[in-house]
């Protein structure tokens, strides 16, 4: 029953993103749609937003919104930019040529659309839809506040409510397994792309949409309004409400100032493991980086119920010391959130090709000079960004955080989930809106580097 | 002092069973600039990153204006060789200027005393020393490469099909503008390249190579007018191949009666004539039919069927001759030929 609902949900969410995703992705970058650069920020806005914040506000704002098609709602507008983000990548990467050698062969633009372009960047989609799925199985957040059991629900309410490990362990052992499997589909259609950057582009001709111009901005217009109107409006109408509330800034300070630190100790040992591991997977690629790559995704894979979980068994059965410590917190976020830091590091080192690091051993410069004045200088900012995806996606974490935290300590995020479970939307309020503020920040970085920002200045 | 800039000894590497190099003998004067001229896959981009250290050589030997830095198990690090590389797309450093690119690899001192802007000068970029990497086109970027190559003046410099993303015009400028440079900074160099127009054109020794060895090495002229192989006269330049019988130093060919240069073994043999020895005339040689003309702009080869099916092309300069498909002319050749034994 748990386990046909949590299905059902991944895969109506899932097919519901994936025609969202690449809709919007083709809109924005081939048809002639007014405003399309806006809209294609915005598309990638929904990643600023918690599920558990889309959530809150969703309830704070409709009365009676929870149930399996509410829940449905709000994950597929909260999570179509895992969709969108890679088939715009895809599509800006697809060589102009191959469809206008469609067109010259007399097939029309629609014929070229769906026979040539849609198949060109079908890898990229399927990529993206598994992540969707992935999320789905694992979203804690946004279930519990709409009130559906899946699976995640039922693992927390097992342990936390219920104190039945043996229960939580037997559902978290089905949830990894119908994750492994979803990543076993996904490492079928992956495929890998060039390791290092190619300058050639050439802009593809745009659709022109003539009479469906209207329909699809109309189209557009709904979606953003669902994915992020609702949410702003249910957060400043509470955020209102909420600051005048006396006494409420001491707190908010305080789960600030947890956050920060958790998170920032969270940051530092992912980014001490994700450097060499990023480095060995762009430099030495082999069966061991490659190994050691798949293993980071399948821990990210996982949801955060059951790597908090583990890790509470982890500490009280092996590492007592570590039980209700910062640090233990620390190593979930990095078990979680690695592949995140990998995958900057990996592309980071990609933007320093060993042709140019082999000029300047050349010219009489030792491996270490050549590393401060040339790796170091070229990776440093993808290095960076990656952190500070990193950093921003501990702040947002909220499953593993909640069982995992100090007794006694709150974040932005547990602080949140304990108003909202009590219908305290006021004081929630203004937890999701540093959340949201903070989030923006890394989704802002995530639509700079799919080239978002750009499609529309080399026009 | 050494002459040698640079000595290869029975260089040999193999990835997996697959050999890149098999021995591979090769010697650069001081000075020069020599090329090493093969098809792709024939292992020459190997060859190069062998003597600039990025790659170790399983066998054999190199050395550097007379140092050993490669060979007993020997390998000198690539920036203790003095091998200053320029790679295919010149791979310059996005982050530094173009005087920074430039002054990479020189220290202080040298930075300060202008070198940095002499090299520049060297390849014609004068002003451009506060530009970034950026905003340059292609071939200004393949220039600064060069000039980075040069600043420090090492033993060597290695340049690796540094022409081939540029367009035809261009690449013509800029070879001669390059090796007026290296000329210009007395510097030694080496250039791979699987263009027999570049290597012809540019350097002073050109060493053919084919399937990890040097088949033949020698001033481009000598390579081009005695290759020591048939398979070496079609890479290096056009080829006509006739069966010929050689009998001291004349050789009986479909075209008649040619005299050899060099001495062959009598007997059956292979005779090569180059195109622009062809010469076409209305009567007194050998009979035969044009097939088609292609048009070249400064030339333009002319394809001929001799009365016994053989075919051939001739190099015509002039710029109407009025031959078209089925016009009945005679062959002669020009100069002497050369003649390889079956």
């Amino acid at each position: 029953m748990l386990a046909g609902r949590s299905l059902a949900l991944a895969a109506v969410v899932t097919a519901a993103c994936a025609v969202l995703g690449v809709g919007t992705a083709l809109l924005v970058t081939r048809t002639d749609l007014p405003g399309r650069r806006v809209f294609g920020v915005l598309a990638a806005l929904p990643l600023a937003v918690p599920t558990y914040v889309a959530g809150f506000a969703w309830t704070a704002t409709v009365t009676g919104f929870e149930g399996f098609w509410a829940a449905a709602l709000l994950l597929t507008v909260c999570s179509y930019p895992y969709v969108f983000l890679p088939a715009v990548a895809a599509l800006n990467r697809t060589d102009p040529g191959q469809e206008e050698v469609s067109r010259s062969l007399g097939k029309g633009p629609w014929a070229t659309l769906f026979g040539v372009t849609l198949r060109q960047i079908r890898p990229a989609v399927a990529a993206g839809s598994l992540l969707v799925a992935l999320y789905v199985l694992s979203d804690f957040g946004a279930v519990s506040i709409v009130r559906v059991d899946t699976f995640t629900r039922a693992i927390f309410t097992a342990f936390n409510l219920g104190f039945d490990r043996t229960g939580a362990l037997v559902l978290s052992t089905v949830l990894v397994l119908l994750t492994v499997l979803l990543i076993g589909a996904e490492l079928t259609t992956r495929t890998r792309d060039a390791r290092y950057a190619s300058t050639a582009v050439r802009l593809p001709v745009r659709l022109r949409l003539a009479r469906w111009r209207g329909p699809a901005l109309a189209g557009l217009l709904a979606v953003n309004g669902l994915a992020l109107g609702v949410p702003a409006a249910g957060l400043a109408r509470w955020l209102a409400a909420g600051v005048s509330r006396p006494g409420s800034l001491a707190e908010i300070a305080a789960a600030a100032g947890a956050s920060l630190s958790v998170s920032l100790a969270g940051t530092a040992l992912t980014m001490l493991l994700a450097l060499p591991l990023g480095l060995l997977t762009a430099r030495a690629p082999g069966p061991v980086a490659t190994a050691l790559d798949r293993l980071t995704y399948l821990a990210h894979a996982l949801p955060g119920v059951v790597i908090g979980l583990s890790l509470v068994f982890f500490a009280v059965n092996v590492a007592y010391p570590l039980y209700q410590s910062a640090w233990l917190l620390a190593l979930a976020y990095a078990t979680l959130f690695l592949p995140l830091a990998v995958g900057a590091v990996a592309s980071a080192a990609a933007q320093s090709p060993p042709a140019v690091e082999e000029a300047a051993r050349s010219l009489g410069r030792g491996p270490f000079t050549v590393f401060r004045t040339v790796t170091l200088p070229l990776t440093l900012p993808g290095i960076g960004a990656g952190a500070a995806l990193t950093f921003l996606t501990c702040m947002k974490e909220l499953p593993a955080t909640l069982l995992l935290r100090p007794t006694g300590m709150d974040t932005l995020a547990t602080e949140l989930w304990t108003h909202t479970s009590t219908a305290a939307y006021a004081a929630a309020a203004p937890y999701a809106a540093i959340l949201v503020a903070l989030a923006a920040v890394p989704t802002w970085l995530l639509a700079a580097r799919t080239g978002l920002t750009q499609t529309g200045a080399t026009r | 002092m050494t002459n040698s800039m640079l000595t290869v000894t029975g260089l040999a590497k193999s990835y997996g069973p697959m050999p890149a190099l098999a021995g591979v003998d090769l010697d650069v004067t001081r000075g020069t600039l020599l090329a090493v001229l093969g098809p792709s896959g024939c292992g020459k981009t190997t060859l190069l990153r062998c003597v600039a250290g990025f790659e170790r050589a399983d066998e054999g030997m190199v050395a550097v204006a007379g140092r050993t830095v490669a060979g007993n198990r020997l390998h000198v690090p690539p920036h203790r060789r003095g091998v200053a590389v320029v790679p295919q797309e010149g791979a310059l450093f996005p982050h530094l200027s173009v005087a920074d690119n430039v002054g990479y690899g020189l220290d202080r001192a040298a930075r300060r005393s202008g070198r940095v802007e002499e090299t520049l000068e060297l390849v014609g970029l004068a002003a451009y020393g506060a530009r970034m990497p950026h905003q340059l086109s292609g071939g200004q970027q393949q220039r600064v490469a060069i000039a980075r190559a040069l600043a420090p003046r090492p033993a060597l410099v290695l340049l690796d099909e540094p022409f081939s993303a540029l367009d035809a015009r261009l690449r013509a400028e800029l070879r001669a503008d390059v090796r007026q440079a290296l000329r210009a900074d007395g510097a030694t160099g080496v250039l791979v390249t699987h263009d027999q127009g570049e290597a012809l054109s540019m350097a002073d020794a050109v060493a053919v190579m084919d399937a990890g060895l040097i088949v033949q090495c020698g001033a481009p002229a000598a390579v081009y007018r005695d290759p020591a192989t048939p398979w070496i006269a079609r890479f290096v330049g056009e080829a006509v191949l006739l069966p010929a019988t050689v009998d001291a130093d004349v050789a009986t060919t479909p075209l008649g009666r040619l005299p050899l240069r060099g001495s062959a073994a009598c007997g059956a043999a292979t005779v090569l004539v180059r195109p622009e020895q062809i010469r076409l005339t209305p009567s007194g040689g050998a009979p035969a039919t044009v097939v088609r003309q292609d048009f070249h702009g400064h030339d333009a080869l002319t394809t001929v069927r001799l009365d016994d099916g053989t075919v051939l092309t001739a190099r015509m300069l002039d710029e109407d001759n009025g031959l078209t498909a089925g016009t009945r002319v005679a062959i002669t050749v020009r100069g002497q030929v050369r003649a390889y034994a079956e």
